[in-house]
């Protein structure tokens, strides 16, 4: 499945042994260590680790979502790679520029043009209005008043904000404040989107809303997009690629699919225990082999569908399902038996064994 | 036996208790008993002080400088100079200031010199019409906040003209209009600084401290020395003592800025300087402009001190007419001072409160609104004005200035009423003077005063040993050691057995008037606009109304303290107990304890730790009030700091002697905080 090192020309992120390490003595302790940290030893030492060694790369318009628990160095890795933190060591280049050799100018010329962030806290500005909000980066920029603020006036219609131009932060719910600053942080029409738990800190339900939203923004934007949550539901919902942490380490860099399929690590297998198959998998990974001589329903699925949106229908069907390609050609057969094992089979059935 | 001691801290504390008794019995009083009193060890760090301060000023770097007057140039000390082109700049400022409110020539004289003035009789700078001001004052209170705020600053400067003292009012404003800008800017400046360098605020961080308990009349003498006598002179000292809270505030603004918010503008792009001036500040905005608002209350606080270096206005007035026991014009200019701290007051605090709206489709009407107000203002009256000159042809134009003491004066009034005081309770009152003196005050003061110094090193070290440790224990030896070896300590005893008697009486005053005021929503914000409106009120103006009553004594001086130094306490009692939690209350009820044993098992406990930073305030308020107490006579350190100042050498004393004050302070400070943030952490609270 891994494209990564095939495809590396168009990786748009790209780090390399990465580590960020919080303390006074991390860079002489990690020089010692070699490379190789561990963290329990290094907290003994008075160091924090945030990141260990993280290799991966990111692609052209791929949403990578990097999921852990709190305190697993997810934000660490997302201000390493906007360079908020500096990293301790390695290298993260952003088309084939290292961040960490640009000096400040190069920096701000970086965030001005290429990269916008979107915050847990919404980290609006309080004395500011949502149009101002959202003008921000570009009057930061030097933007002209007039093209800012008509520039931020399209924003806000783009995040359904229309209206509310001129209340102050304080005036609004806590997914409004989110779209302000969705809003802001699309407003410069960066090239990577970071988005740092941005839907944690609201109601499950207004999260749903907001997901949508997103989805519905990403579909007509498709940035490159790299998305922090400790919300695995949230991950299978919107996620190219998930990227498992703990401790700072990345544990496992997939498809959802693979990841829950198979887990790279005890740790992952763990995290990924709970999560309902149907919510994750695809159809062409539990369809038959077409048999021609076999009756089928009428009903056909697309093959990359996710199994739960289609689920009910399939058993409700009566016979096996056809599963098409994009062209519409049948290359398998859905069973409901294989549906039912799913659901409710619990784990011993699961394709997991029979792809392996 | 020892494990209990080290269980229970009462235990410890009555342990402490008869050894300290022990002590004071067993040390025998005799001045070669270093147990009884250290020698004077540092009395000469005053001379000292003295001479590098000499050294400093008169030798130090020479540099050339051009001198117009003797067309040459000529040696002159580098730091003389620079004090002398400072005080020339705020000097000016001051005057151009106050002669846009009052007219007058000195501006005209700064640009063209003496002569042409002399000769251009003409070039005279007018006044503006009081009317004008007065209007234009109330049109900002409009613009901030609405009709009513307009409405009080109107009246208050109609008031302010009509009883006659607009001109020293005008002098003192002029000089709280520069003094407090450059404070704020100073302020701003250092705390940013202290914000971006962990040393700078290291640094900062115990002068700050300290600056909030020196003396205001310490700071006079170096001031004097450097910048000498005047306006000037007044202003820096009011800079230097307003500059503090706003430096302060400033810091803990931008520490309380979500580190988010930061981000956010870092990732929005901002350079340093976007990043301080569009995100940072503004962020911080709410402390910030609670800072502006301290260093308005500060620089009317030093209005009355400034005057004892020449500043002019309200402040020397209300000196001389207290030096002249004309207790009902003091009480006239008292007013004044007050109505100017209030006005000031509410006017930063609006606008601290003010929200812009942005982007709002205004007419041009509607967007120059306070502006076409104003010039309606401006022309009204100055055809008002021009009307009075037609009225009043004789004398003075009552529409134009009011001229000093020439408006109406309810003196006599006041006058008569303290003398219908003294007629009537005069014995009472006296009764209750001598009785206070002679029963409570000085039998404490004597016991004070008959401490050996190893006995009250052994208590303070002790009870700083108990509640913070050996840290605790050793940095309040270190600042008593300090007065100890000077030659002052027992006048420092009088000012602690003053501040101890009155704190105690402030705070028991505090917490009970606060916990039953604390019961009611409505009498709680009651008491809580009235510690707001007194908060305001310079610590000069309480002496008057105690001296009409009780004339020049330590019960005055007393009294004095007991009233300001009860504001923090009334104020931290009432907000500790609105601190503490709801659902604590009904866990209270719910296992069933009557009101009284909810005040005493819950809320007391509870809301204590902030009580304490009450006591610390009570504390710093009684100390500067002490001192100033002084002005109307106690034989404390008060006392002498105001000698100080008229000494020729005085900097080294004034300084010595308001360290002592300061250590003093510290001292306590140290031990309420040590131990306020232990019970917080304790109760879980932060
Ligand atoms: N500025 C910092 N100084 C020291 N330790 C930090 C700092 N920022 C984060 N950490 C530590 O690094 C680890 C990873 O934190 P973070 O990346 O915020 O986790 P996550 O976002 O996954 O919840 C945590 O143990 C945290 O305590
Ligand atoms: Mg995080």
């Amino acid at each position: 499945m891994s494209t990564s090192a095939a495809n590396s020309s168009d990786a748009l992120i790209r780090c390399d042994s990465v580590y960020k390490i919080f303390g006074d003595q991390a860079k002489s302790m990690l020089e010692s260590s070699g490379g190789v940290v561990d963290a329990q030893k290094f907290q003994e030492a008075g160091c924090i680790v945030g990141v260990n060694n993280a290799n991966f790369e990111v692609h052209q318009g791929e949403l990578l979502i990097i999921m852990g628990l709190s305190g697993s160095g997810k934000s660490t890795l997302l201000r390493c790679i906007s360079r908020l933190t500096d990293a301790t060591a390695g290298n993260i280049y952003i088309e084939g520029e290292d961040i960490l050799q640009m000096n400040n100018k190069q920096l701000i010329e970086l965030r001005r043009n290429k990269m916008g962030m979107v915050f847990q806290s919404f980290a609006l500005l309080p004395h500011k209005t949502v149009l101002e909000n959202i003008a921000f980066p570009l009057q930061v920029k030097g933007v002209g008043t007039k093209e800012s603020i008509t520039r931020a006036k399209e924003m806000v219609d783009l995040v359904s904000l229309s209206g509310r131009e001129n209340y102050f932060p304080r005036q609004l719910s806590g997914g409004q404040q989110q779209r302000v600053g969705i809003a802001r942080s699309l407003a410069i029409e960066p090239d990577i989107w970071f988005l740092d738990e941005p839907f944690s800190a609201l109601d499950p339900l207004i999260r749903k809303e907001m997901q949508d939203e997103f989805l519905r923004l990403q579909g007509v934007l498709s940035k490159t997009i790299l998305f922090v949550t400790h919300d695995f539901d949230e991950a299978l919902r919107l996620a190219d690629r998930i990227a498992i942490m703990k401790d700072g380490v990345i544990e496992q860099l997939d498809t959802p699919a693979n990841i829950v399929l198979n887990p790279a690590t005890e740790y992952v297998r763990n995290f990924t225990e709970e999560v309902p198959r149907e919510k994750v998998l695809k159809i062409d990974s539990v369809m038959d082999p077409y048999d021609p001589s076999e009756e089928i329903s009428d009903l056909k699925v697309p093959q990359d569908a996710i199994i739960e949106t289609v689920a009910e229908a399939v058993l409700t069907a009566g016979k096996p399902v056809g599963v098409v390609n994009q062209a519409g050609e049948i290359v398998g057969a859905l069973h409901a038996s294989k549906i039912i094992s799913i659901l409710f089979g619990g784990h011993a059935n699961t394709p997991d064994q029979q792809n392996s | 036996m020892i494990e209990a001691l080290k269980q229970k801290k009462y235990l410890q504390f009555i342990l402490l208790l008869i050894i300290f008794v022990v002590l004071c019995m067993v040390i025998a009083p005799s001045d070669s008993n270093y147990l009884w009193r250290l020698p004077p060890l540092i009395k000469d760090l005053p001379l000292a002080i003295n001479d590098s301060v000499d050294f400093a000023m008169f030798e130090w770097m020479p540099i050339e400088v051009y001198d117009p007057e003797i067309e040459e140039f000529e040696q002159k000390p580098l730091l003389k100079e620079v004090t002398r082109v400072s005080s020339g700049f705020i000097l000016f400022m001051i005057e151009l200031i106050r002669e846009i409110l009052l007219g007058g020539v000195k501006t005209i004289v700064a640009f063209m010199g003496w002569d042409w003035a002399t000769d251009n009789q003409w070039a005279r700078w007018p006044a503006l019409p009081w009317t004008i001001v007065a209007g234009g004052a109330a049109i900002l209170g409009y613009a901030l906040n609405g009709f009513r705020l307009a409405l009080f600053v109107g009246l208050a400067f109609t008031y302010i003209a009509v009883f006659g003292q607009w001109e020293p009012s005008m002098q003192t404003l002029s000089f709280v209009l520069i003094a407090a800008p450059v404070s704020v800017f100073l302020g701003l400046v250092l705390g940013v600084w202290a914000f971006r360098s962990r040393l700078v605020e290291s640094i900062l961080n115990p002068l700050l401290n300290m600056a909030q308990i020196v003396p205001h009349f310490s700071y006079l003498i170096p001031v004097m020395v450097f910048f000498g006598i005047g306006d000037h002179a007044g202003a820096i000292a009011t800079i230097i003592f307003a500059t503090p809270p706003m430096v302060r505030l400033t810091l803990l603004g931008l520490k309380k800025v979500p580190p988010e918010v930061g981000e956010a503008g870092l990732m929005g792009g901002c350079n340093n300087w976007q990043l301080l001036t569009k995100v940072l500040i503004p962020t911080a905005r709410r402390d910030i402009l609670i800072g502006v608002n301290q260093v308005i209350m500060q620089c009317l606080a030093m209005v009355v001190i400034a005057s004892l270096i020449g500043a002019k206005g309200l402040g020397n007035d209300l000196l001389i007419a207290l030096n002249r026991l004309r207790i009902g014009l003091a009480l006239e200019i008292g007013v004044c001072i007050v109505l100017i701290a209030i006005v000031l007051d509410r006017l930063s605090l609006a606008w601290a409160n003010k929200q812009t709206d942005y982007f709002a489709d205004l007419s041009f009407k509607q967007r120059h609104k306070y502006s076409l107000m104003f010039g309606a203002v401006f022309v009204g009256g100055v055809i008002l004005a021009g009307i009075g000159s037609l009225i009043f042809k004789e004398g003075f134009n009552y529409l134009y200035l009011i001229p000093h003491n020439k408006g109406i004066t309810t003196e006599n009034f006041w006058q008569a009423g303290v003398d219908w005081i003294w007629d009537t309770f005069f014995y009472s009152l006296k009764s209750f003077n001598e009785w206070l003196i002679v029963e409570v005050l000085l039998p404490v003061k004597n016991a004070y005063l008959s401490m050996p110094v190893a006995a009250t090193f052994v208590l303070t070290m002790g009870i700083g040993y108990i509640v913070g440790g050996i840290r605790s224990a050793l940095i309040i030896g270190g600042l008593l050691l300090f007065i100890a070896l000077t030659e002052w300590w027992d006048r420092a005893l009088i000012t602690s057995y003053l501040v101890t008697v009155s704190v105690m009486i402030s705070m028991t005053l505090g917490i009970v008037v606060g916990t039953l005021c604390a019961q009611h929503p409505k009498s709680s914000r009651f008491i809580l606009t009235y510690c707001d409106t007194f908060q305001t009120f310079p610590s000069f103006i309480y002496l008057i109304p105690v001296m009409m009553l009780f004339g020049v004594t330590d019960t005055s001086v007393l009294i004095a303290i007991v009233v300001y130094a009860t504001i923090p306490a009334l104020r931290y009692t009432v907000e500790g107990l609105h601190a503490v939690p709801e659902s604590l209350h009904e866990a209270g009820s719910m296992s069933g304890v009557n009101r009284l044993q909810r005040w005493l098992s819950i809320e007391l406990p509870v809301s204590f730790p902030h009580m304490a930073l009450g006591v610390n305030q009570t504390v710093v308020f009684a100390l500067s009030m002490v001192i100033i107490g002084a002005m109307i006579g106690t034989d404390d350190l008060g006392q002498l700091i105001l000698g100080a100042l008229s000494e020729k050498n005085g900097v080294g004393n004034g300084l010595v002697l308001g360290l002592c004050v300061a250590f003093i302070g510290l001292a306590i400070d140290q031990v309420i905080r040590t131990w306020a943030n232990q019970r917080k952490e304790a109760l879980g609270l932060e």
